[in-house]
């Protein structure tokens, strides 16, 4: 339809420039540092080291790109790059597959069954909240080194899968199946293996990629952990492994090969976030109220 | 409640087990563990302790470096919260206002909250950086004597940009989503009464906004307590001197760095209440939302 | 195909009884309407009986086994939704054969089953489609044949017609009829309108407050309803009733009128029952009593007259001619039908 009436609280032409101009400087502000730490890993130490640093890549992307691959990463910090990302991505997949799993189950029998301390349950699911690492880091450290997980994929994974978070929006989302849906299958012959099969994990999928892309980064960017529970360099992940880099610079730091590695740690998880931002951004807004 | 369910009573004990085993091992037992300590001293040794009441609480709340850490901490979180909200709110505005372009610039600005906070403090540490630092350099040559390295406030007003830089992203989107929700008709009749677009804004557009406002509020306050340990810990480590020390990265180096227990622990206890206290904040206030609609 | 019969049943929800004692014998093939207001209990029945919901006490038996214990897929019973409750991510095919799948029928008899039920139910065009690309009595069609592929020894529907616009409910209650004559099921249908379950029933359950009011067929819960409670529930308009109280062969109405009656055995203070169509409107005043028209609505081949009876506040209802000239204000006189009266006991509304 033809828009005859102007509606009177449209922006005008100008604002609207203006709103583009704004948008524009944001953007600027918002993704100047990432970019900038891309152009820096294509050029060599010396531009590095020389400011003001040109806006534009430079020549030594190849350079830079192909010794930290083959090695030049493990010789400032010990380990290669290859397994610095794949640590970072066992964890990442670890943290967001587990904590799916083990939400999804406990959200499961508290929605869908009923049985002596159900609230009980969800109580003590739910408090967790509370207790973020950060504020029991001792004694968490304690029982860690009891259990003997210092040091292992377990030790950096599993503490970091109970969360309330996502048992919270699983529990949310299947309060709004209908029950008759339940009752529907109830009739037709389905137990809770096959409800939970056919039904509810088909009509979760949204839901899952949501959760999936904030846990993924969630696990991707954790930091006080892994700086906790790893003591080997073999056991770093790629955040860890670059602030070891920068605190022990020097005149001799290769800063290209230090900008090439912050950006393969910047790099998977902006990925994920810009592919599935459909998902992440509903998962995000809708349940996190 | 639901009206029908499942008439099985081990099976939901089977389905909750790996989730109660994680939070009892993890998160119930070390925080009572950090309640026994705080009232606890001990030995130099490690070899007994005794119990001391009140005893470390009044020896950290009478601390000047505790007391330090509170006001940075309090500083900080102030400045972060309020600058990322602020900034976040007025580029979803003007994201309101486009139509062409608008998934284009939500795309880009969503990027930040990908990257780990120690990482992007080290983006920012690099181009602050007083040695080679592109941006460092043009506040050198305009003759500010900028070190982050060695000036408590130039350190401060890093952490707290890479902070903010960071938490931008978040905001934004909620800010969006909230606009979004405002029904045009009330924006109609503002102009039939014949408000401005800015009288408008600020008499219809933002108290409509106050609870999403509020909620990010308490958000970006645990953000800035907790979250931005790493940022801290990989740029400033706490320093120079102690002047971007916030309570988080005094537990993590009292308990973890110096050892000493009884501290920690008590300061432990004190985090966790304030906490609690913001998280029971936040939930009264969706309580109250769940009313209104 | 299986008789159900359900024996002294009841239902309570933290010590609160809501069904109280509800014994009947459905036989094989026999279409019984449960009918009542909202929250008479008619819909946890018929849960009840689906396994939905479980039994307090009493005894539930579908065909020849008691069936109180076992969950729904073990009763041999099929149900259909008031809100459909289709699979949403499912194609229609896919949500009819779901049932068959579960039950591990082999393929070729899942898609001979569900081509029968499209076919009777005009499904075949849409059988590819998901629920919510289909209207409303599509949807409501997929939910029966969901029900039918089963072939079930009872067949249970719970309000299925109260989510359509009223045209479709008239073409979706015929077509509930003529599968019924056709397949000879044995059903078992709730419903809060009258019209469905009196157009639809062989026979009747009238629920109120989870007690059954009279268990009979249509024509019989209507010319002799059993309580106050079903004269007044079955009907539309529904029936007048009002205090009255009998004496030597009258009738003695409000405002003081007394009517005599042929053949009255009934003494005493009665609630007295009269359909609007069963007031006979005389020339004259002559054992007749008055009633002072307030309005009337006139629908085509009848209309209906709304008064009170002269020199009191009771309110009536009749029944006029298409063709009437009555009017607000006209005095009309009428008899009493000595043999259409119905009485009922002021204190426990039963019949008299």
């Amino acid at each position: 339809m033809a828009e005859s009436v102007q509606n009177p609280m449209a922006p005008s032409g100008l604002s609207r420039t203006m709103a583009h101009f704004w948008m524009v400087l944001g953007v600027i502000i918002v993704a100047f540092p990432i970019y900038y730490v891309f152009i820096a890993s294509t050029h060599s130490v010396q531009t590095i080291l020389r400011p003001p640093l040109p806006l534009l890549p430079g020549p030594e992307a190849a350079a830079n790109y192909g010794e930290a691959f083959s090695g030049g990463v493990g010789r400032i910090g010990g380990v290669s790059v290859w397994l610095l990302l794949g640590n970072t991505t066992l964890i990442a997949l670890g943290i967001a597959i587990g904590k799916i799993v083990i939400s999804m189950a406990s959200a499961y029998a508290i929605v869908f069954f009923r049985f002596p301390f159900r609230m009980a349950c969800f109580w003590l699911i739910f408090i967790t909240l509370m207790l973020p690492v950060e504020v029991r880091i001792q004694p968490t450290y304690k029982v860690m080194v009891d259990l003997g997980l210092i040091d292992t994929y377990a030790g950096l994974i599993l503490p970091l899968i109970a969360s309330a978070t996502a048992t919270l929006l699983f529990r949310q989302f299947f309060m709004t199946i209908p029950d008759e849906l339940l009752e529907a299958a109830r009739v037709d012959g389905a137990g809770p293996w096959r409800f939970f099969k056919d039904i509810l994990w088909p009509l979760s999928l949204t839901n899952v990629a949501a959760i999936f892309v904030i846990q993924f980064i969630y696990g991707w960017t954790q930091y006080l952990w892994p700086l906790l529970v790893t003591n080997s360099n073999e056991m770093n992940t790629i955040v860890i492994a670059l602030k070891k880099m920068i605190s022990f610079a020097d005149a001799d730091t290769p800063w290209n090969l230090v900008m090439v590695t912050s950006v393969l740690a910047i790099l998977p998880p902006i990925l994920v976030v810009v592919l599935m931002q459909r998902w992440f951004v509903k998962g995000l807004v809708e349940t996190e109220k | 409640m639901r009206r029908t369910v499942f008439p099985h009573k081990v099976l939901p004990w089977l389905l909750l087990a790996p989730q109660l085993a994680i939070t009892l091992i993890f998160f119930y037992w070390p925080a009572a563990q950090a309640f026994r300590q705080s009232v606890l001293k001990e030995d130099p040794f490690g070899l007994s302790s005794t119990f001391v009441g009140l005893a470390n609480f009044r020896k950290v709340l009478s601390d000047p470096n505790y007391l330090n850490a509170v006001q940075v901490t309090v500083v900080f979180s102030l400045l972060v919260a309020f600058s990322a909200l602020a900034i976040a709110l007025f580029l979803a505005v003007q994201a309101e206002k486009i139509i062409r372009g608008k998934g284009f610039y939500r795309t880009l600005m969503i990027w930040p909250y990908a990257v780990a906070p120690a990482i992007a403090g080290m983006l920012w540490l690099f181009m602050f950086n007083p040695s080679f630092g592109t941006l460092a350099w043009p506040l050198r040559q305009l003759g500010i004597d900028w070190n982050p390295l060695l000036d408590g406030d130039d350190a401060m007003a890093l952490v707290v940009a890479a902070a903010t830089w960071k938490q931008i992203s978040y905001n934004f989107l909620f800010f969006v989503a909230g606009l979004q929700a405002i029904p045009k008709s009330l924006l109609e009749a503002a102009a039939i009464d014949g408000a401005s677009r800015r009288h408008a804004f600020w008499t219809i557009v933002f108290p409509l906004l106050a609870p999403t406002t509020f909620f990010l509020l308490v958000v970006n306050t645990v953000y800035a307590l907790f979250d931005t340990f790493g940022i801290i810990h990989a740029v400033t480590g706490g320093g120079p001197g102690k002047s971007t020390e916030t309570l988080v990265y005094k537990v993590y180096n009292d308990g973890f760095v110096n050892l000493i227990m009884g501290d920690s622990a008590a300061q432990s206890v004190i985090l966790m209440v304030i906490v609690i206290t913001l998280t029971a904040f936040q939930f009264r206030f969706i309580e109250r939302r769940v009313h209104y609609g | 195909m299986a008789r159900i019969q359900l024996q002294d049943v009841r239902k309570s929800y933290a010590g609160q009884q809501v069904i109280h004692g509800i014994t009947t014998d459905i036989a094989d093939g026999e279409f019984v309407v449960i009918v009542g207001p909202s929250g008479c209990g008619k819909s946890t029945l018929l849960r009840m009986v689906a396994g939905l919901e479980d039994i307090t006490s009493g005894t539930i038996s579908i065909g020849d086994r008691v069936v109180n214990g076992l969950e729904p897929r073990a009763r041999d019973i099929a149900m259909v939704f008031q809100n459909y409750a289709l699979y949403p991510h499912m194609t229609v095919r896919e949500n009819m054969a779901y049932g068959l799948k579960i039950a591990r029928m082999s393929k070729a008899d899942i898609d001979a089953a569900v081509a029968k039920a499209a076919a009777m139910l005009e499904l075949e065009p849409y059988l590819d489609r998901k629920p919510r690309a289909l209207s409303g009595g599509q949807r409501q069609r997929v939910a029966m044949g969901r029900a039918l592929v089963r072939e079930p020894a009872a067949f249970l529907l719970d309000e299925p017609l109260s989510n359509l616009d009223a045209k479709l409910r008239v073409q979706m209650r015929l077509q509930i009829r003529d599968l019924h004559q056709r397949t000879g099921q044995t059903t078992l249908y709730v419903t809060h309108d009258q019209v469905e379950a009196m157009t639809l029933a062989d026979r009747l359950i009238v629920m109120e407050k989870g007690v059954a009011q009279q268990i009979a067929t249509p024509h019989e819960v209507y010319t002799t309803p059993a309580t106050e409670f079903v004269a007044g529930f079955i009907g539309s308009p529904a029936m007048n009733i009002f205090d009255a109280r009998c004496e030597d062969g009258a009738v003695l109405l409000p405002g003081g009128h007394r009517v005599t009656v042929a053949d009255q055995a009934v003494s005493g203070d009665v609630r007295l029952g009269l359909r609007p169509e069963d007031i006979e409107i005389q020339p004259e005043a002559g054992n007749t009593f008055p009633i002072v028209l307030r309005s009337v609505e006139w629908l085509g081949a009848d209309a209906f007259g709304y008064g009170v009876i002269e020199n009191s506040d009771t309110q009536v209802t009749l029944r006029l001619a298409g063709n009437t000239h009555a009017a607000r204000g006209d005095r009309l006189h009428v008899a009493l039908p000595g043999d259409r009266l119905h009485f009922f006991s002021p204190q426990d509304g039963r019949r008299i």
